[in-house]
C-alpha cells in the first residue's frame, strides 16, 4: 500500500487467493483508521480474474472504508474483467470506479462537487445530463 | 451431457486429461492456472479464456468450501472441427438438496454457493450439474473456442 | 471360412477376424492405393505418417467391429474411429486439402479391403455379401470425413471473419479523452461482441473517460441489440468510463419504448454532434476537478 497525500492506494496482486483478498480488506481498514486518510484507491489493474468472491470482497472493502469516513474508488479494471462481470451479472454497485490511478485521484478530489457520470457509482443509475 | 468416456484415448490437442486436487484455498489459484495454461495452448482468445477461468474459479471454490474438497478434471475436446475445453468438478460432499433451486438466479445456500453456480453457468456454453444429498456433487462445463 | 455369412454380427466377426490376421496387408494395400491415386488421408503425404494413420484407422475399425455392428458405425465402440477420422479430416481442412481428396482417400480403403478379402477364398455369394457390407462401412466413414471436413472449413472461415470483424470495427479518437465508434448495418451477437471488446480496449489505450456509440447507421434496434448495447454501456462504466449512445432515430426511439426497453440509465442523444458536446463537457469537468486538486 502506498500513500500519496490524503489518499491511500492499495494494489491487489494477481495471485489473489481468497485468504489474501480478505487480508487486504482488513489491512486497508486498519490503515484507513490509523492514518485517517480521506480516500482510498483499490488498484485492480493486475487482476486478470475477478470472480464473485473477489467482487464481494471489493464491495465489502469499499463499504468498510466508507463507514470509516473515507471515500473509495476501484481503478484499473481490465476490459476482459469488465466484460466477464457484466456476463456474470455482477455490476459492482455501490462502488465508484475510475480508469487509472490518476483518474481515480481526480475522481476522489472532485467527488465533493460530483459532476457527470464518472462521479457516480459504477453500474448504478445516475444523473442523465 | 456425455456419459463417462471410459477407455477413450484418442485426444487431439496439446495434452491429455489433467486432474487437479482441490483441497484448500490455494488450490483454487492452482486450478485457475491449469485452466488458463490449457486455454492458452489451445489458442483461445483472451475474452473466452477469462470467462472460462472465472467459471473454473467459482466452481473450484465451491468444491473446496462446500464439497469438502474434491477434484477438477480438465481436458481438450473436439466436436466436428471445433475445439473446446471440458472441465469437471467432483466432490463427495453433502450434495445439493434442491438442484432446481440451486440453479435459480440469486439463490444462495450455506454461504453463497448459489452465486457460483448460476454465475459460472452464464459464462460457459454447456453446463451440467449432478448432485443429491449424500451423493456428492459433479459439475461439468464446456467452453468452445470462438471463431 | 467356407460357410455363408448371414447376420450382421457374423459379418462383423468375419471382418474383425480378417483385420486381426491380415491387418498389415490391408494397411499396405491402402497406403499403396493412396500413393497411386495421390489422394491421401491426413496432413502429411509422406509414407511413414500415411502408414501410421492407416494403422490407426485399421486398429480403430477393429475396436468398432468388436461391437458386432458393421453397417451403422454410430455406436460407442466406433467413437474412436469417428474421432480419428474427424481429426485427420479437420487437419486436412486446415491445411488446404479438398474434401474430395479426403473422402477419396477413405474410399480407396474399400479397394484395399476387397483385395485382401478376395485372397481369403470365400465362396462367391459370401464374398459378395462381405463386399456389400464392407462398402457400407467405408461409405459411412467417407461421409463422416466429408462432414467433418466441411465443419473444419467453417471453423477456418469463422476465425477469418472474426479477424476481419475486428479489423473493420474502427474506434476513433474524437477528442482528448473521448473515443467513438460508428456502427453501420445490422448488429448481430458476434459483431456486437467484437464492438464491445474493441471499444473497451480503445478506452484503455486512449485513456478515454467517455465513449460514444453511434448507431445512426443501424436500421433496426430490437431487444437483442438493445441488450448488447446495454452490456457495452455497463462494461464501460464498470471500468470507470462512461458511454453515450448517439444516433437514435425517432422510429428507433419509438421501437425502444414499445419494446419496453428501459434506457433511463443510459445517456442517449439523437446526433453524434450532441453526444460529442455532452462528452466534452464531462471531460472538462473531470479536468477541472483534477486541476483544483493540485
Amino acid at each position: 500500500m502506498v500513500r500519496t497525500g490524503q489518499v491511500l492506494i492499495a494494489t491487489l496482486g494477481d495471485e489473489l487467493d481468497d485468504q489474501s483478498a480478505l487480508g487486504m480488506l482488513s489491512d486497508v481498514a486498519d490503515r484507513v483508521a490509523r492514518d485517517r486518510v480521506q480516500g482510498v484507491l483499490l488498484d485492480i489493474s493486475a487482476l486478470e480474474i475477478v470472480d464473485s468472491f473477489i467482487c464481494k470482497v471489493l464491495g465489502d472493502t469499499a463499504a468498510v472504508v466508507k463507514v470509516l469516513g473515507a471515500q473509495v474508488a476501484v481503478v484499473g479494471m481490465r476490459p476482459v474483467v469488465a466484460i466477464t462481470l457484466v456476463e456474470l451479472g455482477l455490476p459492482l454497485t455501490g462502488v465508484a470506479t475510475a480508469l487509472t490511478v490518476d483518474h481515480g485521484l481526480a475522481l476522489l478530489a472532485g467527488s465533493a462537487a460530483a459532476v457527470g457520470p464518472t462521479g457516480r457509482e459504477g453500474g448504478g443509475p445516475g444523473p442523465r445530463r | 451431457m456425455d456419459q463417462a468416456r471410459d477407455g477413450d484415448v484418442r485426444r487431439d490437442g496439446p495434452g491429455d486429461v489433467q486432474v487437479v486436487a482441490l483441497a484448500a484455498d490455494g488450490d483454487v489459484v492452482r486450478a485457475r492456472h491449469a485452466v488458463r495454461d490449457l486455454a492458452v495452448r489451445l489458442a483461445f482468445d483472451l475474452v473466452t479464456q477469462t470467462k472460462l477461468v472465472t467459471a473454473a474459479s467459482e466452481l473450484a471454490r465451491n468444491t473446496v468450501l462446500h464439497g469438502g474438497g474434491g477434484t477438477m478434471t480438465l481436458e481438450p475436446v473436439q466436436d466436428a472441427g471445433r475445439t473446446g475445453i471440458r472441465i469437471t468438478f467432483a466432490d463427495e460432499g453433502p450434495g445439493i438438496a434442491q438442484v432446481d433451486k440451486a440453479l435459480t438466479e440469486g439463490w444462495s445456500s450455506g454461504g453463497g454457493m448459489g452465486l457460483g453456480l448460476t454465475g459460472s453457468r452464464r459464462l460457459v456454453h454447456e453446463f451440467s450439474l449432478d448432485s443429491a444429498p449424500g451423493r456428492g456433487t459433479t459439475v461439468t462445463v464446456v467452453v468452445w473456442r470462438r471463431g | 471360412m467356407a460357410q455363408a455369412l448371414t447376420s450382421e454380427a457374423e459379418h462383423a466377426q468375419w471382418l474383425l477376424d480378417l483385420l486381426t490376421r491380415k491387418g498389415a496387408d490391408v494397411v499396405d494395400a491402402w497406403v499403396a492405393a493412396q500413393e497411386r491415386g495421390s489422394a491421401t488421408l491426413g496432413l502429411a503425404p509422406d509414407p511413414r505418417s500415411l502408414r501410421a494413420t492407416a494403422e490407426s484407422v485399421v486398429e480403430a475399425m477393429r475396436v468398432g467391429l468388436a461391437s458386432g455392428r458393421v453397417a451403422e458405425p454410430a455406436g460407442p465402440q466406433y467413437e474412436g474411429l469417428r474421432r480419428l477420422l474427424a481429426d485427420t479430416s479437420s487437419r486436412g481442412a486446415h491445411s488446404g486439402a479438398t474434401p474430395t481428396e479426403t473422402a477419396t482417400a477413405v474410399l480407396t480403403l474399400r479397394e484395399a479391403l476387397h483385395g485382401v478379402a478376395q485372397a481369403e477364398g470365400l465362396p462367391g455369394e459370401a464374398l459378395a455379401q462381405v463386399t456389400l457390407v464392407l462398402g457400407r462401412l467405408v461409405d459411412a466413414m467417407a461421409l463422416l470425413t466429408f462432414e467433418t471436413f466441411v465443419a473444419g472449413r467453417q471453423d477456418v472461415i469463422d476465425r477469418q471473419s472474426m479477424e476481419l470483424l475486428e479489423l473493420s470495427t474502427p474506434v476513433v479518437r474524437l477528442w482528448d479523452g473521448i473515443v467513438g465508434v460508428p456502427l453501420v448495418g445490422t448488429l448481430d451477437s458476434a459483431r456486437t461482441q467484437v464492438v464491445m471488446e474493441t471499444l473497451l480496449q480503445a478506452i484503455v489505450d486512449e485513456r478515454a473517460s467517455v465513449a460514444i456509440l453511434d448507431i445512426t447507421g443501424v436500421p433496426t434496434v430490437d431487444t437483442l441489440v438493445a441488450q448488447h448495447l446495454l452490456k457495452t454501456v455497463t462494461a464501460t462504466r464498470l471500468m470507470g468510463a462512461d458511454c453515450i449512445i448517439s444516433g437514435i432515430r425517432p422510429t428507433t426511439a419509438q421501437t425502444i419504448v414499445q419494446l419496453g426497453i428501459d434506457l433511463t440509465d443510459i445517456t442517449t442523444r439523437s446526433t453524434l454532434a450532441d453526444a460529442l458536446e455532452t462528452a466534452i463537457a464531462r471531460v472538462d469537468a473531470l479536468r477541472g476537478a483534477a486541476r483544483d486538486r493540485r
